[in-house]
């Protein structure tokens, strides 16, 4: 298995979707490739530092259009 | 039961029970608490899958049209901010299928490059700590959340579904109109993307 392969291969292999003997050589490249374990890591915190970076509570902006909010309420009138 | 939390800035409603019943008789302060309470995280929201001021303040004017259909129906099986943070993705989704489609921006030169002989062009030295610890701060967080909205459009959505929302992929493959496999296949490239934008700012510093 090349870089290349591993890399096309992460993602199955973090989903358990690797059929066994792919999977065998997916982790015999890893054992073998320094280069590869780290990106495998760091694809893990890539997805991770997603899901941190949009938590709702820390994406909250602060400059929410007041008209926007009057805009909201005035259609609430109306409906 | 359990009581469900309250808010930290409730305004005249402190209590979450307290505001769904005011909402559900039609109170207008209630309804101005609930829109001053939400507005920003919702709107912050349509910006990330919709990149374009006004389309984002459209869909959340949308999201709080429906919300407000179906306050009464709302039995608190969440929370409110969870329930409206539901109504704004899928008004954002609506959006994105009924706007004038752009074509798809390439995402070939944002991958990694690899040799011929299959080896990756740059080695990869690792980052300098785990994502937990270096989203703590603030800025890393800010630069995160830049890099996906960058994302090409296509890639970008399944991106947010799938990680973010935590949609299967026959959930996002349906909600988009494309095939489980081309779910699959955006999202590994949108990760290796965002992987690629992320790593000059978090590699480890080589000695």
């Amino acid at each position: 298995m090349t870089c290349r392969e591993f890399v096309d291969f992460l993602m199955a292999y973090l989903d358990r979707e690797l059929a066994g003997d792919t999977r065998g050589v997916f982790e015999q490249h890893m054992d073998l490739c320094p280069n590869c374990r780290e990106y495998l890591v760091t694809y893990e915190d890539t997805i991770r530092a997603g899901q941190l970076a949009c938590s709702e509570d820390d994406a909250v902006p602060d400059d929410v259009p007041e008209q926007l909010i009057s805009a909201i309420l005035a259609a609430r009138d109306l409906s | 039961m359990a009581r469900p939390p309250t808010h930290p800035t409730r305004g005249a409603f402190e209590d979450e029970a307290e505001l769904i019943a005011a909402l559900q008789r039609g109170d207008a302060v209630a309804f101005e608490q609930l829109v001053r309470e939400n507005t920003g995280r919702m709107l912050s929201v349509g910006r990330r899958y919709l990149r374009n001021e006004d389309d984002a303040q459209e869909a959340v004017q949308e999201a709080f049209l429906s919300a407000f259909k179906a306050i009464e129906r709302f039995e608190g099986g969440s929370l409110l901010s969870t329930w409206l943070h539901r109504i704004v993705v899928n008004a954002c989704l609506m959006k994105l299928r009924t706007r004038r489609r752009k074509p798809e921006e390439s995402i070939e030169d944002q991958l990694p490059g690899f040799l011929e002989d299959g080896h990756l062009t740059e080695p990869t030295p690792g980052w300098r700590a785990r994502a937990d610890d270096l989203l703590e701060s603030g800025e890393s967080r800010k630069l995160v959340r830049e890099r996906i909205e960058a994302l090409p459009e296509g890639h970008r959505t399944v991106l947010l579904l799938r990680d973010i929302e935590g949609y299967d992929t026959e959930q996002a493959a349906k909600e988009l109109g494309i095939s489980p496999g081309a779910v699959k296949t955006r999202l590994h490239r949108a990760r290796l993307a965002l992987r690629e934008q992320l790593e000059p700012h978090f590699r480890r510093s080589e000695s």
